[in-house]
């Protein structure tokens, strides 16, 4: 291979000149972690909401649930974004639309809200299948000693169906980083954008994509483990879901 | 709101983005998912394997994929493949692959991990028992595999993986990356040209919701036949 390996690349000053390559990857990087966040608090927060509405005793929260997953699941990542980025925006009355259109940070927000939206639908159905999970008495022994539905959920299902579906909400985490990926298309310059544009400047493909794998395996590394120790604690004694 | 739609933007460029783009997204689905599936299954062997050798690489390239987002791999093959296929015919230039023969072999080899995930989950869930009554009436390794676990395995995880097929569906629209023209890429390339965003992005969505809907109704009708037997 008359390929030119060049591993200093990283040092070297941007053409932009506003730092080293290594240091807007590192910039990239920020905006991945950052981008993983909000999108997982939105999708956590929604996702659970969902969750609970398919498993309460009464018809339509149930439909409305399932029609809601259905829509975010059936409809890939890079059309929502589109949609949150272009579209969104034209649809908004007059002088709102205006304002969000003009706004600076409007890549890194249409990102987070559908990056959100898509992954709660995930923590939605994982949500359901833990509240399922749990032993029909529960819910019965709730109701027995007089809580009403508001309470069981909040004292004796969700407590349990939050630690059985600790380590499934981990993987969708996990997701969620590798799914900020493609909002490079939009305009958010995180990890895999930095990355190109390094490549771009510099002709380094393999440095520019190695390095940005690493970060990537690293940064999942570092979450797993993290989780696993969590985890650990959280466990219900005697409640070993297929193991 | 819709009353300053152009839903004929729609209409004109509907040959466009069928006949050009689903096309090629459907084609990359097939291709992707067929040799996904002879190379996950051949990893997940690789990794329930008694080699220590094999079954670490077989567990590395799964967890290396399923480390990565999609968009990086679809970048890493695209700029790497000239290089490997000089490498692999000893060429003096890197090898001309192109956007399209790259996103196969990506798809593919990016896909094999998840379908070895899937794999690996079925051949376990064949009881031991088969796998020795197979070798008690004489069959060889290839033979028990050929015969009596790998065609329960598929069955057993036909669902997920035909469920795994709609995400697949719906990955390669990652291909826009590339500037590909897939059924995405070509809705995007009339949306720009025309400046119709709204409706061809709206568009484009109620397709992928409609089959990717349409096909994950059958495959949990399919489960349900399939848990009944089970």
């Amino acid at each position: 291979m008359n390929y030119n390996w060049n591993w200093g690349i990283f040092w070297d000053q941007t053409p932009d000149a506003t730092g080293t390559y290594f240091a807007s990857l590192m910039s990239g990087l920020q905006v991945t972690v950052l981008l993983a966040l909000v999108a997982w608090i939105i999708a956590f927060v929604l996702g659970s909401i969902i969750g609970i509405m398919r498993t309460l005793p009464s018809r339509w929260p149930v439909m409305i649930g399932n029609a809601y997953i259905e829509l975010f699941r059936n409809i890939p990542l890079l059309v929502q974004l589109f949609i949150w980025f272009f579209v969104v925006p034209e649809l908004l009355p007059g002088e709102f639309g205006m304002w969000v259109k003009q706004l600076r940070n409007g890549p890194f927000i249409a990102a987070m809200l559908g990056l959100g939206f898509y992954m709660s639908s995930r923590v939605a159905t994982q949500v359901t299948a833990g509240i399922n999970a749990l032993p029909k008495g529960q819910r019965m022994a709730g109701t027995a000693i007089g809580l009403t539905t508001w309470q069981t959920y909040r004292y004796i299902l969700l407590p349990l169906a939050y630690r059985i579906i600790f380590p499934p909400l981990t993987s969708e985490f996990l997701n969620t980083i590798k799914n900020t990926a493609p909002a490079l298309t939009i305009g958010v310059l995180e990890l895999t954008a930095q990355a190109r544009s390094m490549q771009e400047f510099s002709f380094q493909v393999f440095e520019a994509f190695t390095a940005a794998a690493g970060i990537y395996l690293v940064l999942s590394a570092v979450v797993t483990i993290g989780m696993r120790l969590i985890e650990k604690r959280l466990v219900i004694p005697g409640f070993n879901v297929g193991k | 709101m819709f009353s300053t739609f152009d839903f004929d933007v729609i209409w004109r460029s509907l040959p466009y983005l069928f006949y050009q783009g689903m096309v090629f997204t459907l084609t990359l689905t097939a291709i992707a998912t067929f040799f996904g599936l002879i190379l996950g299954t051949l990893i997940a062997m690789m990794r329930l394997s008694s080699n220590a050798v094999l079954s670490g690489i077989a567990a590395s390239y799964v967890n290396l994929m399923r480390s990565l987002p999609l968009v990086l791999v679809i970048f890493l093959f695209y700029f790497l493949s000239p290089y490997i296929g000089q490498w692999i015919i000893g060429a003096d230039q890197p090898v001309q692959v192109g956007a399209y023969t790259s996103t196969i072999i990506t798809f593919t080899l990016f896909e094999a991990a998840y379908f070895a995930e899937i794999m690996r989950a079925g051949i376990q869930s064949v009881p031991r028992g088969q796998v020795m009554a197979g070798y008690a009436i004489g069959f060889n390794y290839r033979e028990v595999m050929r015969f009596v676990v790998l065609p329960q395995a598929f069955r057993n995880m036909l669902p997920v993986i035909f469920t795994q097929t709609i995400v697949l569906f719906q990955d390669t629209s990652l291909v826009y990356v590339l500037s590909i023209t897939d059924f995405l890429g070509a809705a995007s390339k009339i949306a720009q040209r025309d400046g119709r965003l709204t409706e061809m992005y709206l568009f484009a969505a109620v397709v992928y919701f409609t089959i990717s809907f349409t096909a994950s109704f059958f495959v949990k009708r399919l489960q349900k036949r399939i848990s009944i037997i089970r």
